[in-house]
């Protein structure tokens, strides 16, 4: 009789002891340290290229953004990359978001799930997979070659259509897992009370998809930002130097045949064996990168203020 | 909307209908244009390489276009030593993050880390081809291996692999949470220790997800341009090789290179050609892992 509490107390300190053994802390700590590695890199890569680049973009100023292209380090800057990435970013997104929404809307909304339809979605899932630098290959024949009559060649039009095509089947993933995650009951109660399909879509589920489409849209076309092995084959100029701008008007600017983007430029310098480029290309990766930080902050301010409204 | 109109026979309503579904089937639609463009100018100007080439030429020595030496191998060769290296780091890496962030985290440091993964996600490649040759190679590689070059695939490689764990880390992380809660109440029932849970029970069980984003992660490897044309050396052509501290062309770089024009001469039509016949290749290489990757998670998921 005496034995048996002791014995519950035995039992009851193992269950609720929590004793953790050595191999199990061992595991938890390996684990940790392989994310807090992958965690390290980022802050190593990141605090290189500042510490590189840093002090050259401070000295330079502005002056480091308007500048042009040159052959010489200390005067070069990124006047036409920037003008190349930011009209490539408005190609995107006039094209590529309301043709992946829409894409997305007919998969989710519409298509009933039949085999033609699991075909367009696996066909969908197979672009997005397929290396960036293919599509160049498709932008240089299609977009550079086939549509000249159109794009006048080797230009951000081109450019523009190539990325636009890069990223539509990625939009149109993001925007569909978006949709699906709209409650059925919503468009149940719409139907109900006798909306057509497009009426529901219109006023009840792009409303609550809105702030996760457009988070994802954002992020799609941050990765378009960022994206140059396309455009080395859809024509960009790779080169320290190209002719000043024949036309002044934007027109002139986006139809003429040379143009590069900012991740371009920043290639072009990577390659050039001098010291001196070196800083100048960490200074060309910080601007990217702020570029592309505020483009996500701006998608996360979006989202906030999408979704403060009354959606339901 | 007007009460004088039967709601389902109101003809302007249903003619909006009409026109929307059709204007979303066409922007569907547009994908297959896409796929079939892709093929179709892969297809051409690479049948038309094959075509203007001589099997010698093909067998040669190396991979050197302007000098009329198109050996695919060498590249294939390369491409495959860099994405080994890559995955040899991307694996555990990437498989540790996941578990750490699925099974261990508490939500306060999973807050903190997972963000931290996603941006890394987000930095561009060719920021991280800067960091391979300009950081890994002189603080990392050259150290241990005194006599590498500047360019070389093991730096290239690693900087691959740094590109390629965000994406192995996500989808292993999101196949062990899908593991549902019960399995592992079962395997603390029995009296199994956390790590014993993890490792031998949610591992096993999540396999199928991990191998496919293993896969995926190889695929991406294959495809990745940017670091690897920037930190394996990327101009002129090379000669095969086997050892990771040396440099040369892969597939990816080989049509940077040539698509920058430092490989071509004028009028060298078949230098231009085999741009599209290594893509070619490139695209059914990945494509092949792609699908199969797909399969795996099809054929092996486990239905709870």
């Amino acid at each position: 009789m005496a034995a048996e509490p002791l014995t519950v107390e035995l039992i009851k300190r193992r269950l609720l002891g929590r004793r953790r053994s050595g191999l199990d802390i061992l595991i938890a700590t390996a684990l940790l340290v392989s994310l807090l590695v992958a965690v390290g890199v980022l802050v190593l890569l990141l605090s290189n290229v500042v510490g590189q680049g840093g002090p050259l973009l401070v000295e330079r100023g502005f002056k480091f953004i308007t500048d042009p292209l040159s052959p010489t380090a200390s005067e070069a800057g990124l006047r036409q990359g920037l003008f190349g990435s930011v009209v490539l970013a408005v190609f995107v997104v006039l094209l590529a978001f309301p043709l992946g929404l829409a894409a997305s809307i007919y998969l989710e909304e519409y298509a009933a799930d039949t085999r033609p339809t699991r075909f367009l979605v696996a066909n969908i899932r197979n672009l997005a997979g397929v290396p960036s630098i293919v599509y160049g290959l498709l932008g240089l024949t299609v977009f550079v070659g086939l549509a000249r009559g159109v794009t006048n060649g080797r230009t951000l039009v081109a450019g523009g259509l190539t990325l636009t095509v890069l990223v539509l089947p990625i939009m149109i993933i993001t925007a569909s897992e978006a949709l699906r995650a709209v409650p059925q009951a919503l468009r149940e109660a719409s139907y109900g009370v006798g909306a057509t399909r497009w009426e529901t879509i219109r006023h009840h589920v792009l409303p609550v998809a809105a702030p996760s489409i457009l988070t994802g849209s954002v992020l799609t076309i941050a990765r378009a930002f960022g994206e140059s092995a396309p455009l080395l084959l859809a024509g960009a100029v790779v080169s320290n130097f190209f002719a000043a701008p024949a036309g002044t008007n934007l027109i002139g600017l986006v139809t003429r045949e040379s143009y590069t983007s900012l991740p371009v430029v920043i290639y072009n310098w990577a390659r050039q064996p001098q010291e001196a480029f070196v800083e100048l290309t960490a200074a060309g990766i910080i601007v990217l990168l702020i570029m592309l930080l505020a483009v996500n902050a701006g998608a996360i301010l979006l989202r906030d203020r999408a979704s403060r409204k009354p959606s339901l | 909307m007007n009460s004088d109109h039967v709601l389902a026979g109101d003809r302007r309503r249903q003619k909006r209908e009409r026109t929307v579904h059709a204007a979303f089937r066409a922007a569907t639609l547009l994908s297959i244009a896409i796929s079939v463009a892709i093929v179709v100018s892969l297809i051409g100007e690479a049948v038309a390489f094959l075509a203007q080439v001589e099997l010698d030429q093909l067998l040669a020595n190396g991979w050197f276009p302007r000098r009329s030496r198109f050996n695919v191998s060498t590249l294939v060769v390369h491409t495959l030593l860099v994405s080994s290296v890559a995955m040899m780091v991307a694996t555990p890496i990437g498989l540790g993050a996941a578990m750490y962030l699925s099974e261990y985290a508490p939500p306060r440091v999973r807050r903190v880390l997972k963000p931290a993964l996603e941006v890394l996600a987000g930095i561009p490649s060719v920021v991280i081809g800067f960091f391979a040759l300009r950081y890994i190679t002189p603080q990392v590689i050259q150290p241990l291996f005194p006599a590498t070059d500047l360019s070389n695939f093991a730096a290239a490689g690693l900087g691959v692999g740094i590109l390629i764990v965000p994406l192995i880390a996500s989808v292993s992380e999101d196949a062990m949470r899908a593991v549902p809660q019960t399995i592992r109440a079962a395997a603390y029932g029995l009296g199994a220790k956390k790590w014993h849970t993890s490792v031998r029970v949610v591992f096993p069980a999540a396999l199928s997800g991990i191998i496919a984003g293993l896969i995926l992660g190889v695929s991406r490897a294959i495809g990745e341009t940017m670091v690897v044309a920037i930190a394996a050396g990327a101009t002129g052509g090379s000669l095969t090789t086997f050892n990771p501290l040396d440099g040369g062309q892969t597939m990816t770089g080989a049509m940077a290179s040539l698509a920058i024009g430092s490989d071509q001469v004028a009028g060298a039509v078949a230098a231009f050609q085999s741009l599209f016949f290594v893509g070619l290749l490139l695209f059914v290489m990945t494509l092949a892992l792609n699908m199969v990757s797909e399969r795996v998670v099809r054929r092996f998921r486990q239905r709870y």
